[in-house]
């Protein structure tokens, strides 16, 4: 068994495990939502980490989902609220998200760098005034509560742990399916293009339609997520997908580690942990300041952020070299790694 | 490398909070859920000042047992609100909660409630009406009164003494300020008064323009129930281009970030009638000592506690004279708590407060109009009380509740 397979085991056992040892709050609260986060981040991750696209639309796209499941299925604001069963409208939420993400994807792939972050966060900001003031549809600045998961093959799903392990279920789907397109031919096209747009072209690829291809991937697994977070916070309003929530996903990326799939979910846990914790640690009026002052730190420490602390400290034990992706060149927001 | 090993242990620090609270035997847990972030942050500072002042009084401690407090903040959107309930109540193991701030959090947290009966959740200052007179849950409280109460008497002064027969309102767009213009409309319609406009702007807005410019003209006052810097940015802007009619206030609108500010504001909003559950000059012995004290525990505090810091101080209040009447004992879960504090009555600095069937407090109303008091500063004059307000305005309640849900639409008369 190769070190690399061995770590998934490993991390595998102890996710598969953790609800035996931790409280209903923890399995919940600190585990499912970083479970939701990280999914949501590791969308953002493939379109910068392979396609050097930057998108902070990706939490727009969980919205998207969120909303139209509260819309489809069944919620207690008393608005709309068609009352379809869960396998019909957890498909439909997320294909129309899907295609919502290619539109946006459409819509920015012929631009690159900080114009692409500029235009998908006009379109994110857009759609978060746009739920706050429709109310015909969206339910304004309320939105929809009471969206609960279904009850399904005799398990509620809103129980902690039921709803851990689906989520925990969702989360290494899409991170397999990540790893696993990183080697796909359409995985290596789209690093390719990342890489040299210009002599892709050269080569007869549809530069593009690849870029939007990988938006519609990407916002299917943004969606999966989006309908896992309508459930967790049984309700979706505005706020869900405001603009700080649309850069708290970029910022858990780069935390994280946004060159491979595992980084934004190591940075969704510290998120998570710090939002709910970091009020415990000082005055309750500063703790804001506790959650900035990590996350500088982190990625002061380290421009690869967590993923490139664990591999400095394990370099400090020299042991294998595996191929890493060559360093993306997303975009200015993501901070350049230095050789060493 | 000393300093990124430092870093990882502090995140694991966090982490590491995985042990169960003890729940020793003499100690009450408590929580305070108050609004530390976003647009409301000042306000929800006030809001603690008024929940700690309440607990200064008691030195912490009720029956022998220390109460230990743990704080949780949200930004005013309901998810957050439900998110640091979550954690104070599963994983801190409060027993009792005072919070939230702003209408919205409060209907999220009413239903929240339902899904852990052996908490008690008393409300801290959020006033939509949605909270308590529809499907209420059998654990939360609220001796704060809601936004429709808070206009009790205003609607029959403008009409009768001010003399305004048409109105258009300025409000912000979610559950509190709904309630707020309801509580206006009511009386005002029933004396023959009309709304002929409503605007709905978001919560934030900085650009009154659209709204000024569309505002009309045959109106004799406008009824504006915007918060903090909305009222300020509405108030300057329409004084620039050149608005000229009357005034009427919400509860947070003329309050003293809007008496204290310079320039042509002030002009005019003298004279500008409003109500709410307490008035800043009010002579009263109660209040002036609460004020009193109020400044002595926080000198960098407001000039006066708002309505915030009031609401969260009656909130915690009743929480701890009914926990000294159970002599502290919450072992049943709160049970024999919960019935204590459904009967109980009390004084408060602005006179005396109990509760309806649906757990929802009656008491008074102030009615204010800004006056220029000495040395040029403005002040909300009381013009007068109105006693024991109850959810309804004194209706029987079927009646009231064929009116529905107050929404942009909900009630109307133009």
């Amino acid at each position: 068994m190769s070190p690399r397979a061995a770590t998934h085991l490993v991390a595998g056992l102890l996710l598969l495990a953790y609800p035996l040892v931790a409280s209903p709050f923890f399995v919940f609260q600190i585990g499912a939502y970083s479970l939701i986060l990280g999914t949501i981040a590791l969308s953002l991750m493939i379109l910068a980490g392979y396609g050097g696209m930057v998108s902070l639309a990706q939490m727009m796209v969980a919205g998207v989902a969120g909303y139209l499941v509260a819309i489809l299925g069944t919620n207690e604001s008393g608005l709309l609220g068609f009352g379809w069963p869960w396998w019909l409208y957890v498909p439909v939420a997320v294909l129309i998200a899907s295609v919502v993400a290619s539109l946006i994807g459409l819509l920015a792939v012929r631009s690159a760098g900080i114009y692409m972050i500029m235009i998908t966060l006009a379109v994110a900001t857009a759609f978060f005034y746009f739920a706050r003031q429709n109310y015909a549809v969206l339910n304004g600045f309320n939105g929809f509560h009471g969206v609960v998961p279904p009850h399904a093959f005799g398990i509620a799903w809103r129980r902690p742990i039921p709803f851990y392990y689906l989520c925990l279920a969702v989360a290494a789907a899409f991170y397999a399916a990540a790893l696993y397109g990183e080697r796909s031919t359409f995985g290596l096209a789209l690093q390719a293009v990342r890489d040299n747009p210009r002599r892709m072209r050269a080569l007869g690829f549809n530069v593009p339609a690849l870029r939007v291809f990988a938006f519609f991937l990407a916002g299917v697994i943004a969606a999966t997520a989006g309908v896992l977070l309508v459930w967790f916070n049984s309700q979706i309003s505005p706020g869900t997908i405001s603009v700080a929530a649309a850069i708290d996903t970029l910022v858990i990326a780069v935390v994280g580690g946004i060159r491979r799939p595992a980084g934004p979910y190591f940075g969704a846990l510290l998120f998570a942990v710090l939002q709910n914790f970091a009020i415990d640690l000082i005055d309750p009026e500063r703790f804001n300041t506790v959650i900035g002052i990590v996350f500088l730190a982190v990625v002061l420490l380290s421009p690869d952020g967590l993923l490139g602390l664990f591999a400095r400290l394990r370099n400090a034990v020299p042991t294998r070299s595996f191929a890493e992706p060559e360093p993306a060149r997303p975009a200015g927001a993501v901070p350049q790694r230095s050789r060493i | 490398m000393l300093t990124k090993r430092r870093t990882v242990m502090a995140a694991a620090l966090a982490a590491a909070c995985l042990a169960q609270p003890a729940r020793a035997e003499d100690v009450i847990k408590m929580g305070g859920l108050a609004t530390l972030e976003g647009a409301f942050t000042v306000l929800g500072q006030d809001g603690l000042r008024g929940m700690k002042l309440a607990l200064q009084e008691v030195n912490y401690t009720v029956a022998g047992k220390k109460i230990v407090v743990t704080y949780g903040s949200s930004d005013a959107t309901p998810d957050s609100a439900v998110k640091a309930a979550r954690k104070l109540v599963e994983q801190d193991g409060d027993q009792i909660l005072i919070g939230p701030l702003s209408g919205s959090e409060g209907i999220a947290i009413k239903d929240y409630a339902k899904t852990q009966p052996n908490v008690t959740f008393l409300n801290g200052s959020s006033a939509a009406q949605d909270t308590t007179l529809y499907s209420p849950a059998p654990n939360f409280f609220r001796f704060s009164t809601d936004g429709v109460q808070w206009m009790a008497g205003l609607g029959e002064y403008v009409y009768k003494v001010k003399g305004y027969h048409t109105v258009a309102t300025v409000a912000e767009d979610y559950s509190f300020p709904y309630s707020q213009v309801e509580g206006f409309m009511l009386p005002f319609c029933k004396l023959g008064g009309h709304v002929t406009a409503k605007f709905w702007v978001p919560i934030g807005n900085k650009d009154y323009s659209s709204v000024i410019a569309a505002l009309p003209d045959d109106v004799d006052a406008v009824y504006v129930a915007l918060g903090g810097a909305d009222a300020i940015n509405f108030l300057t802007q329409y004084q620039q281009s050149g608005g000229k009619a009357h005034l009427i206030g919400g509860s947070i609108t003329v309050d003293q970030t809007v008496l204290g500010s310079k320039g042509t504001i002030r002009n005019a909003v003298i004279g500008t009638p409003a109500a709410g559950p307490t008035a800043d000059t009010w002579d009263d012995p109660r209040w002036k000592a609460f004020t009193a004290e109020y400044r002595k525990a926080f000198p960098d505090g407001f000039p006066v506690p708002s309505l915030f810091a009031h609401a969260y101080y009656v909130n915690t209040k009743a929480a701890l004279l009914a926990l000294a009447k159970v002599n502290g004992d919450l072992s049943d879960g709160g049970k024999k708590y919960r019935e204590v504090l459904s009967t109980l009555s009390f004084d408060t600095p602005t006179g005396p407060v109990k509760l309806d069937h649906n757990r929802n407090g009656i008491a008074d109303i102030f009615v204010t109009e800004v006056t220029e008091g000495k040395g040029g500063v403005l002040l909300n004059k009381v013009i007068k009380v109105v006693d024991n307000v109850n959810q309804t305005l004194g209706e029987p309640e079927a009646e009231f509740l064929k009116i529905g849900h107050p929404s942009r639409d909900n009630p109307s008369c133009k």
